[in-house]
């Protein structure tokens, strides 16, 4: 196995383990966590080919890698801003009781 | 493949199940730091330095330590009843999605590996030229992140502000 190979492997079971947490969990805290995990699968993924690419002095995916650093901060502030929103709101934080939109 | 790699590499994986698996939430926390912290190091083994510090300040100085705030905020450290469990209803639907993208990934990463070209000659890029083409070539991009983290942080004070008293 080559070493792109296996980073590629580990970003895929990272990305894995980062989806089944968002789809199994009940805490909209863990769900959050869990996208977290599979932003920074991808952000492995783009390091790992920029690394064995053919022009890494072009400096693209390490580019790519870095903003998406930053926009997933900002996601992570307005994801938790909106779970301490609806727990102020509803009491909970367990995703399967917030089965209505009307507030 | 070095023995460092395969360190690492079990570090994050193992730090990323017990995140997901474990049932307090702080202790899922921890887990998700010293996942993200295997990756921050896995980084730097592939010698992308300013993204593994990058990854250091963001996701261990800010994201891990927001995450702990909000669990603390909600409530969310102590431990949901036995009965009631921390899986939702739907959890065996959503593991058999999340085991049949694995297996779709690694077939693909395993059928093109062959293919795929491998420089193995370490690039040497330092911060200076990483600054300049931030200034130069991805100007733009960087001034529209800049915009993004302004309204996404003015957006997440307002929707998390207290309402109030006569609204309820």
């Amino acid at each position: 196995m080559t070493p792109l190979a296996g980073y590629l492997l580990v970003a895929a079971l990272l990305f894995a383990i980062g989806l089944a947490g968002a789809l199994t969990r009940r805490n909209a805290i863990l769900v959050l966590i869990g996208i977290e995990l599979m932003l920074n699968a991808a952000n492995l993924n783009l390091i790992a080919f920029w690394r064995y690419g053919p022009h890494p002095e072009a400096l693209t995916g390490m580019m790519f890698a870095i903003f998406s650093i930053a926009v997933a901060a900002a996601e992570a502030a307005v994801g938790l801003g909106l779970v301490i929103s609806i727990y102020r709101h509803a009491q909970t934080t367990d995703l399967d009781q917030m089965n209505r939109m009307k507030g | 493949m070095s023995f460092m790699f395969w360190i690492l590499a079990a570090l994050t994986i193992a730090g990323g199940l017990a995140a997901v698996l474990l049932k307090n939430l702080v202790h899922c926390a921890l887990a998700v730091t010293v996942a993200f912290a295997g990756l921050a190091l896995l980084f730097l083994q592939l010698d992308a330095q300013f993204a593994g510090f990058a990854q250091i300040l963001v996701y261990i100085g800010a994201v891990a330590i927001l995450v702990v705030f909000a669990i603390l905020l909600t409530r969310g450290s102590e431990t949901p009843k036995k009965e009631i469990g921390v899986f939702s209803r739907t959890w065996l639907a959503g593991l058999v999605v999340a085991a049949a993208l694995f297996a779709v990934l690694s077939w693909a990463v395993l059928q093109s590996a062959g293919g795929l070209s491998q420089d193995d000659a370490a690039p040497t890029v330092s911060v200076l030229q990483i600054g300049q083409a931030l200034m130069g070539r991805y100007v733009l991009p960087l001034e529209i992140v800049a915009l993004l983290l302004t309204a996404a942080t003015i957006g997440a004070v307002i929707v998390a502000m207290h309402e109030k008293e006569d609204s309820k």
